[in-house]
């Protein structure tokens, strides 16, 4: 259905700039990434030389300052961002500013000095930058405060810019007294700057890592090799939940390589959103010599109670739900139910989306090489410190035995929050003796997949002499795994109508439900968000116009809205078969709009031209990262609206490999542009999730707008959108 | 079974079933991990290499189909990490995540080589095959055309 048209296409090079922000700090095209090179290939390795100043910080004699980064790059940035926050406070010029992954064995053992490791609902920059700045103007006044003492000088006289010291005739380097630094214990922490002394954050500043993955050199769990590993081919129960019954390792204990087969235990983790399943490894000398005998050997399993579940019965009974009352009910504002029995004019509408799932580029893997002293891990994560204490928790290990390494990582989206690899890794290396790399296919990547679970939505409400909303009741169905995931940006919608009641129901299920960028609001968006537009169109207004009015008082909505009146261009008058959606979703602390664009042909064919973002995350650090992670966040999203949904049989997921859950490819993404809005008001919010939940609704709305038709489930490719 | 394989011009021994993807012969036999497995049937594109020139999914190719024949992976394409689409990714700030990355290059690489001024049209074709979960499309596009003097 979605075909491409390239004469219509447009190409923006620095749209971050659209909104405000300095362009400064660009990259030179031509340098030689070997001398550029902020960050190793094998990130977690420190480098040598360097005084340590504290833990998260070193200063060579030549002025490099090497940053310790306690969180996981996995694309959004984090690299840059701790880094940029350390030289903001610290001063120093950003081209002497290295990166390494900072060890999770210190922070465990050393009275968490980072505060917290973990990476997940675009915390790093809302919630970790007090600490973090903190760090980088301690260390400042540290240098400050060791000159100050050999000058003879107050440390008040003493001046810290782009790693120069300075005090009337007095001058150092602040590798000359970085030494003399890690001495010096303050009296008193300094306070971080105001955002209005910012000379770094807030301009375009190029990601740190991006030459070690334009030449193969970067190194993901799945590339570590240490000496005399082996290598484990897993596969959990396909119905999750279920039992390994038995095996029968004589079939292949004599092909090539072939080492020998460990059965997996169930445990419960120690992270609460994922398990480790029952299952069985194949180790053998080689991956695909695992992964072969595996797929040969006889196992047979007690599937369990899931096998009951499927697309079918999932959605059959979710139908007859969302015809009754529920037991979890919030009147957000009064009852709206006299109000609803009482109007003459009513609009209702339910909507649905599926269950969707991570698919990172890399398939899960981990390396965990146990010795007498110590245990090495290497392993997809999104924190190492979670990652660190379940092995612990594995192996009946003291943590500080643990050394959990940061390394790229092939895409992180949730699944990395608790992923059960690192955990097989540890029980399959210590059945064998030697190191093992676990690789997971992707068959078992989307087989075990720690969902994103369906939602279903109902809502009514009644509308006024004006047109406005006079009450409304919203009724979502989700899943018994995480209920309140279908509560997300429901129960908490900005609109303010007067009498406004919220009731969740949950269908029953097996499978496992992991976090999944934006949880919640990215289903739940596509529900809310087209549900304004049905009910401002209903009552007359034009739906950007609806929200304006319905969110009077709401400054954050304000800003963005109004941000967007001024530079989307949006209009819901244009030439059928062309039409403009908006939409607005406030989740991870930040208010965040989309404007669509699309054209649909007669026969059905859907081209979306185009999605402009309005961000108001409070601040942006740094635009040009941040405009990176609202396309990222478009075309994420726009994948499973699009072409997306798991099929469930059987209590198992059986879509198999790509082929057969599509995702988005270069002919069919849309050109995105960002804006900002930001209310500076002491308030932060996140890059990198927040632009994907409005996107699939703005896109409903546009293809109503242009053709007629409500969208009101996804995936959208299995609409008909053809008109006459 | 033994044979030989020239990767990145450089003749290696090696020991395996032929019928062994030439992918984790690269990767685990040879030792060069450049190149990455992500789905192992063609679909994403994140193990492109190139045999005699051509784009080709080294994850559903045997590795004996490659004896005599030329392999290029990510680390062979420049002795020095320049070639024009790597200057270019570093100058867009392509790579997310980057594990799709290298596929990306060695696919962008082969349409150069066989079009040095491609049309969108062409660009869409060769690079369909190529999944980003990030979404860095408009950034691989735009680096291809920095790349190519067409910008």
């Amino acid at each position: 259905m979605t075909k491409m048209d390239i004469s219509r296409r447009t190409f923006i090079h620095t749209a971050a700039a659209a909104g405000g922000g300095m362009i400064l700090g660009f990259s030179i095209p031509g340098i030689s990434p070997a001398l550029a090179r902020s960050v190793m290939p094998e990130g977690w390795k420190d480098p040598a030389g360097g005084v340590e100043i504290s833990a998260w910080l070193t200063i060579d004699t030549d002025g490099t300052v090497t940053v310790r980064v306690p969180h996981t790059e996995m694309g959004q940035g984090a690299l840059t961002s701790v880094a940029m926050f350390i030289a903001e406070e610290l001063d120093v010029p950003w081209k002497d500013v290295k990166a390494v992954f900072a060890s999770a064995n210190r922070h465990i053992t050393q009275g968490e000095e980072y505060v917290n490791m973990s990476t997940y609902g675009s915390n790093l920059v809302r919630n970790r930058h007090p600490h973090i700045l903190q760090a980088g103007a301690s260390a400042r006044e540290r240098l400050k405060e060791a000159a100050a003492l050999q000058w003879g000088v107050a440390r008040s006289a003493v001046t810290a810019k782009q790693g120069v010291l300075s005090a009337g005739a007095n001058k150092g380097t602040y590798g000359e007294f970085a030494s003399a630094a890690a001495a010096v214990s303050l009296a008193e922490e300094p306070k971080a700057k105001e955002y209005l002394d910012w000379w770094l954050l807030g301009t375009d500043v190029p990601r740190m890592d991006v030459d070690i993955k334009t030449d193969g050199s970067a190194i993901y769990p799945i590339d570590v090799v240490v000496p005399g590993m082996v290598y484990a081919s897993v596969m959990s129960c396909p119905v999750p939940n279920g039992r390994l019954k038995s095996y029968d390792f004589d079939v292949i204990k004599n092909r090539p390589g072939v080492i020998q087969a460990v059965a997996l235990t169930q445990v419960k983790d120690k992270l609460g959103t994922s398990d480790q399943m029952s299952g069985i490894a194949v180790v053998a000398d080689t991956f695909y010599r695992a992964k072969t005998a595996l797929e040969l050997m006889p196992v047979e399993w007690d599937l369990g109670e899931g096998v009951s579940l499927s697309t079918e019965s999932m959605e059959a009974e979710a139908q007859g739900l969302l015809g009754m009352d529920a037991e979890h009910v919030e009147e957000v504002r009064g009852d709206p139910r006299p109000v609803l029995a009482a109007s003459d004019k009513i609009v209702t509408a339910d909507y649905q989306r599926p269950t969707e799932s991570h698919v990172t580029m890399e398939p899960a893997a981990a390396v965990v090489s146990i010795t007498k002293d110590r245990v090495d891990v290497w392993s997809k994560t999104q924190t190492v410190q979670g990652t660190l204490m379940l092995v612990a928790d594995q192996l009946g290990r003291p943590p500080g035995d643990i050394f959990v390494h940061g390394t790229s990582q092939g895409g992180g989206f949730g699944f990395g929050s608790a992923h059960p690899a690192p955990r097989q890794a540890a029980e399959i290396a210590q059945a064998v003796g030697r190191p093992v790399k676990v690789i997971w296919t992707r068959e078992e990547d989307l087989a075990q997949a720690r969902t994103r679970p369906p939602v279903w939505g109902r809502f009514t409400a009644a509308l006024g002499s004006d047109g406005l909303p006079t009450a409304m009741l919203a009724r979502t169905v989700g899943s018994s795994r995480k209920p309140d995931f279908a509560d997300r940006v429901i129960v908490d919608q900005h609109y303010q109508v007067p009498n406004y009641r919220f009731e969740r129901h949950a269908i029953k299920s097996h499978l496992p439900v992991g976090y999944n960028r934006a949880p919640g609001a990215n289903s739940n968006g596509f529900l809310i968000e087209q549900f304004a537009d049905e009910m401002a169109l209903a009552g007359g207004w034009d739906p950007l116009d609806w929200r304006i009015k319905m969110t009077e008082g709401n400054e954050r909505w304000q800003r963005v809205l109004a941000k967007m009146k001024e530079v989307c261009g949006y209009s819901n008058d244009l030439p059928k078969g062309r039409g403009m959606g908006v939409a607005v979703v406030e989740a991870h602390n930040a208010t965040v709009g989309a404007c669509a664009t699309v054209e649909v042909t007669k026969r059905g064919n859907l081209y979306i031209e185009k999605i402009h973002i309005v961000s108001n995350t409070g601040y942006v650090i740094n635009p040009r990262n941040a405009h990176e992670q609202n396309f990222s966040s478009v075309v994420w999203e726009l994948s499973h609206a699009l072409t997306g949904g798991l099929d469930i049989k059987g209590g198992s997921i059986t879509n198999g490999n790509l082929d057969k859950y599509a995702l988005m490819r270069m002919p069919e993404a849309p050109v995105v542009e960002s804006s900002w809005a930001m209310s500076h008001d002491g308030w932060w919010g996140g890059f990198g999730e927040t632009a994907a939940p409005p996107t699939p609704p703005a896109v409903a709305n546009a293809i109503f707008a242009a053709t007629g038709k409500r969208v009101r489930s996804t995936p959208m490719i299995k609409h008909d959108l053809s008109w006459s | 079974m033994s044979f030989q394989l020239n990767i990145n011009g450089k003749t290696h021994d090696v020991d395996i079933e032929p019928e062994t993807p030439l992918l984790w012969v690269i990767r685990d036999s040879v030792g060069l991990t450049g190149t990455k497995f992500g789905c192992g049937i063609a679909q994403c594109g994140a193990c492109t290499v190139h045999i005699d020139g051509k784009a080709v999914k080294s994850c559903s190719v045997n590795a004996a189909t490659a004896v005599g024949r030329k392999v290029t992976t990510i680390e062979g394409l420049s002795t020095d990490g320049q070639h024009p689409l790597q200057v270019a990714w570093i100058e867009h700030t392509v790579p997310q995540c980057g594990y799709c990355q290298s596929g990306q290059i060695m696919a962008a690489a082969a349409l150069l080589a066989k079009s040095p001024k491609p049309s969108d049209r062409e660009i869409d074709s060769a690079m369909a095959g190529n999944i980003c979960r990030c979404g860095t499309y408009s950034e691989i596009r735009a680096a291809i055309k920095t790349a190519a003097n067409i910008g």
